[in-house]
Order: structure tokens, then sequence, then C-alpha cells
């Protein structure tokens, strides 16, 4: 490896110049996607209003988190292992100590943290259960017929996240800033491909609730 | 120069049998070797000659010699930097200028093939004038020197790895001792300082085996840096259960918790701190309540501050996100605007299909 002369030297690249860039490359991506999706505006609605629009579509994306029987009863693996794999995935990213103080660093906001065990527990499900997910659409033939090339890219910036994560902190690849050099830097590849891919349905689905939400509550239905 | 083993000089100075002993068990503990390995520890020392010892001292604030004297007599470390012939050591020694050189030369002839060279401090290599010797500059007095050695040492981060001289934007062109010396074995040892134990525990193993010890891919002994300090860290425990200290005088700091968040770099760090401790095994940085700056590990001047937590990024990440933001709203708008044009486009030049499209009329 002589682009950087030892471990620490790629542990400082990933911390600096390539943080910069990942940040960039995901805050202008995100941007454009949103803006675009906004800027293409609606059209003008002649119907008289029978509702307001606000509540129901605020309502609308809280209240979709809830499963639905119909949705369960056709397909309970996929709800229940997917929600098993967000909460595990939110309790990964968002309690564990170094992570909230990455945040503190870029937002100026912090709440406490988790005891390690469980965050590394946490880990251990969501990975399980991400494998699960993947074992699960290769078998169901017709999820796998669906499924594109960028499916399984998306799977896999995903899954290498945790993986290095867990190794970083089991301490599993030596010397250690290597391991931490590894996990940072996987992690900016997921944040270069998140808005080009389908992982931006973690901002596109407040979007689109609330635009269901809000046309039912136009139209008097309740969402 | 002394011929003496090292068991003869340390009878000459009233130490006993039982003593010596004692002292080849603490040295055997040291190198983190098995007691079953005492009697030939012990067995090597009786008849160990006092190994010659260059001590070269480049670009460097004499913090790692400070160390090194630290060590109190009749700690280990004092009783091995008793027993080796320091030949020549410009800070310590009494000679100066030619007599000083003169003892170096001749040191390296006598010994030739068998001495060990100690450097601490970086070499420059923009200027030679930058840093000289008796008027011979670092690299050349270096080069001339490690000719007959049997290993160099490199001691403390500076002469391991460049350390502060060669941190941005190492204005002299410093570099280590292992970037220039590539046919003898290189040991580092680095630290800033190195723990004199650490030092001392280095020559011992070349004293007793007159060989190396085993190093890591940073070419630091293992017995002393295959641990990290957060490993080893007495902390640990409140790492692992969440509970860290904010600030350095809130209550967390007083129940003695994690110091992760107030910048330790002990995770990231492999010395023997935590393990060894300082001065004569008092306490050591995390214990007295300062996090671990990460001082034997490469370019640690240069990782960002030492009080920020080590999953921080250390660039300029809020330039950068401005930037971002910028870049993606002026982007966001130019294509939303595209979009919107080609909307448009397309609902005006949108033709309606008419029956004229299909069947016998449509080639017409
Ligand atoms: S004080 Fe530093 S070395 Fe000790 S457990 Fe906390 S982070 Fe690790
Ligand atoms: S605790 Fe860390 S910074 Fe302090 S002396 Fe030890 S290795 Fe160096």
């Amino acid at each position: 490896m002589e682009l950087f002369s030892n471990a620490n030297d790629f542990l400082l690249w990933v911390r600096g110049d390539a943080f910069n860039i990942a940040l960039g490359l995901f805050i202008i991506g995100v941007l454009v996607r949103i803006l675009e999706i906004f800027l293409l505006g609606r059209k003008k609605d002649f119907s008289e209003a029978r509702g307001t629009q606000w509540g129901p579509g605020l309502r609308n994306i809280v209240s979709r988190s809830v499963v639905d029987n119909g949705t369960f009863k056709r397909a309970p693996f996929v709800v229940v292992v997917g929600y098993i794999w967000h909460i595990c995935f939110f309790i990964v990213l968002f309690l564990f100590i170094p992570h909230i103080e990455l945040i503190n660093a870029l937002l100026g906001i912090q709440w406490p943290g988790l005891a390690s065990q469980l965050v590394d527990a946490a880990t251990v499900v969501a990975m399980v259960s991400l494998v699960a997910m993947l074992w699960h659409r290769l078998t169901h033939p017709v999820l796998k017929f669906l499924s594109t090339y960028e499916d399984y890219v998306v799977w896999f910036v995903t899954f290498l996240p945790l993986l290095t994560g867990y190794m970083a902190f089991h301490r599993m690849i030596d010397p250690y800033p290597l391991a931490l050099g590894l996990h940072i830097l996987s992690v900016e590849l997921l944040m270069v491909i998140f808005p080009f891919t389908k992982l931006m349905h973690a901002f596109t689905l407040f979007i689109a609730r609330w635009y269901t939400g809000a046309m039912m509550g136009r139209k008097g239905i309740v969402s | 120069m002394n011929k003496k083993t090292l068991f003869e000089s340390l009878q000459q100075q009233g130490i006993t049998r039982r003593g010596f002993m004692k002292y080849c068990t603490a040295l055997t503990s040291l190198m983190a070797l098995p007691p079953s390995m005492i009697p030939m520890v012990a067995n090597a020392l009786e008849t160990a000659k006092r190994p010659s010892v260059i001590w070269l001292s480049f670009q460097e604030c004499t913090g790692c010699a400070e160390s090194l004297l630290r060590s109190h007599s009749p700690t280990v470390e004092g009783l091995i930097f008793d027993h080796i012939s320091l030949d020549y050591q410009h800070t310590l020694q009494v000679a100066a200028g030619d007599a000083a050189e003169h003892a170096r030369e001749q040191a390296m002839k006598e010994h030739h093939g068998k001495y060990l060279v100690v450097v601490d401090g970086s070499i420059p290599l923009a200027d030679p004038g930058y840093s000289t010797i008796a008027g011979i500059s670092n690299l050349d007095m270096l080069n001339e020197t490690i000719e007959g050695a049997a290993a160099v040492v490199a001691v403390g981060t500076c002469s391991a790895f460049g350390g502060l001289p060669q941190a941005a934007p190492n204005p002299t062109g410093a570099v280590s001792v292992s970037s220039l010396v590539k046919d003898k074995p290189v040991i580092n040892v680095p630290g800033c300082p190195p723990i004199p134990t650490v030092i001392t525990g280095v020559l011992a193993h070349y004293l007793t085996f007159g060989s190396i010890p085993e190093l890591d891919n940073l070419g630091r002994p293992k017995v002393f840096y295959g641990q990290s300090i957060h490993d080893r860290c007495y902390r640990r425990p409140f790492y692992d259960k969440g509970l860290f200290a904010e600030t350095f005088d809130d209550e967390g700091a007083k129940k003695g918790w994690c110091l992760y968040r107030l910048g330790c770099k002990g995770p990231m760090t492999y010395n023997a701190c935590a393990t060894l401790k300082w001065n004569q095994q008092t306490s050591w940085p995390v214990e007295s309540g300062h996090g671990c700056l990460g001082c034997s590990e490469p370019n640690f001047w240069d990782a960002g501050s030492f009080y920020k937590a080590l999953s921080i990024p250390d660039g300029d990440y809020a330039k950068a996100a401005g930037y971002a933001v910028a870049a993606g709203v002026a982007v966001g708008a130019a294509a939303g605007f595209a979009n919107q044009k080609n909307k448009a486009n397309a609902v005006s030049q949108h033709t309606k299909v008419t029956v004229d499209d299909f069947g016998e009329n449509k080639d017409k």
C-alpha cells in the first residue's frame, strides 16, 4: 500500500478529505433529488376542498408505520424482519456513543447513548436480519424476478458499515486504525451512493406519505 | 571500554546473588516472558558483556533522554542503564567537540558489527544545515555510524515516525530513521516520550538474547506495543457501560468515567502506559484524568484535536457542507427548472392520436 505509508495515514485521509468529499456528495445528491421533486410542482386543483391537508398529511406520516392486516397477511416475513432490521439499525446508528459524538459535532445536537454491549447485540441482529432479507430475496421467485442490480448494490453498501463496525469494535482487524478507517470508509461509500439509489426512501418516504395523507385530507377521506 | 559482565559489575556495586535473581525476575516479567525463563535470563546476564551503545541525538527536544534519566536506581531501568556502555551521548558525556567525536569513532572501530545505535530525533532532509553536530549533518552522521552497527533503536516518536518536526508543514523535511536505514534492523520505540521502562526493556532484550524482539508492522516490539491503551485501560468498563465524562471537572470525571468524549485516543494507540505506567508506576495519563494523545502512533500531531472524540472527522467539514449545500441548491434548482421546461415542452408538443394514425391510413 504505497498510497498510504501506514494505517494511521489511511485513517487520517478517511477522517479528513474523504469524509469531506463524501459529505459534500451526500448533501448535493440529497438536495438535488428533493428539489427536483418539489420543483416539479403540483397541478392546480380546482375542486373545492372538503378538508385540510396539513393535519392528515402529518398524521399519515406516522400512521403508515403501523402495519395493516392485509400487508401482514400477504408478507409476514418482510414486515417482521423489516421492522426488526430498521429498529436495530436505528439503535446502532443513533445510540452508539461514538456515533452520537459525530452527530453532535456535525449538527450540534446530542442525546444519551446505550451501553456498548446492547449496541453490539443490535448490530448482530441487524446483520442477521439483513442476511435473512437477502436470502428471502434470492429464494422468493417473484421477488427475485423483480430484483435489479441496484437492489444488491444497496444491500451490500448497507451491510458493509455494520460488518466493518462490528469488526472494528471487536478489534478483529489489526491494527485498529485500519479497522476504524475501513468502517468510516464504508460509511462514506454509503453516503455517496445514498442519494442516487432507493436508499433515498429515508427522505422521500416523508414526502410521499405526507402527500398521500394531504390528498386524502383534501378530499375529506380519513387516511 | 568496560569488559566486565553485567553480573560482575552488579557484584561490584554490592548487589547480592539474591538481589540479582530478583532483578532477573523483574526483567523477565518486563519482557513478558514466562517465569520458567528466569534461569535462562540470569544465565544470559551472568555472561553478557556490556554492549557498546552509541546514542545519536538529531532534531529532538531531549525529552526522550530525560525520560530515560528519570529511571531510578535500583529499578530495572537504572540497573540496565548503568550496565551498558554508553560510549557516546552528546547531552550526557563530559567530552565535547573533537574529543566527543573521537569517542564515537573509537567505539565504532572497537565494536564493529556489534554495537547498538540509539537515535532520538528526526533527520532533516530539506537542508542539512537545520541540524548539525560538530559540523557533520545528521544524515551523514547517521549513515556513517550505522555502518558497523548490529541494530538501530529509534527512540521516541520523532526518530521512529518523524514526530513533531515532521508535522505539517514539516519545514525541515524531517524523516524517520526507518525511512533512511534499510539494511540494518531498526527497532522503533515510539512515544513522546517513550516510557523509560520500555526503552530499557528493549535494550535488556538485546542484552539478554543478543537479538531483537519480535516487532509489529510499524517496527515496534510487540511485548510493549502489542496491545492498545483502550484494551488495557482500567476505565474500559465505563466505556462499555456508556458512562463518559463530558468535561474535565463534571461528576463523571470525578467518578473516573471513560474519557472518550474528551478526545481520548486510547482506542487507536498501541503502547504500554496502561500496564507499565509512568514515574515508577505511580500513575499514567488516563489515570490522572487526561485522555491519551496517541503519542506512540505515526502522525499523531496531525491527527486533529487532542480534545475531539476519535469518531469526529478532523477536516473542515463545516466548510465542505456549506459548499455542498450551495452547490446542491444550485444544481437542484437547475435540474428542477430543466424538468419543468421538459414537462412544458412535452405538453405543448404533444400531438393527439387520431384515427388517421391507425390502419390503412397509417403509411400515407
Ligand atoms: S479512557 Fe480512553 S483508553 Fe480508557 S476506556 Fe476510555 S477511551 Fe479507552
Ligand atoms: S497515554 Fe497515550 S499519549 Fe499518554 S504517554 Fe501513553 S501513549 Fe502517549
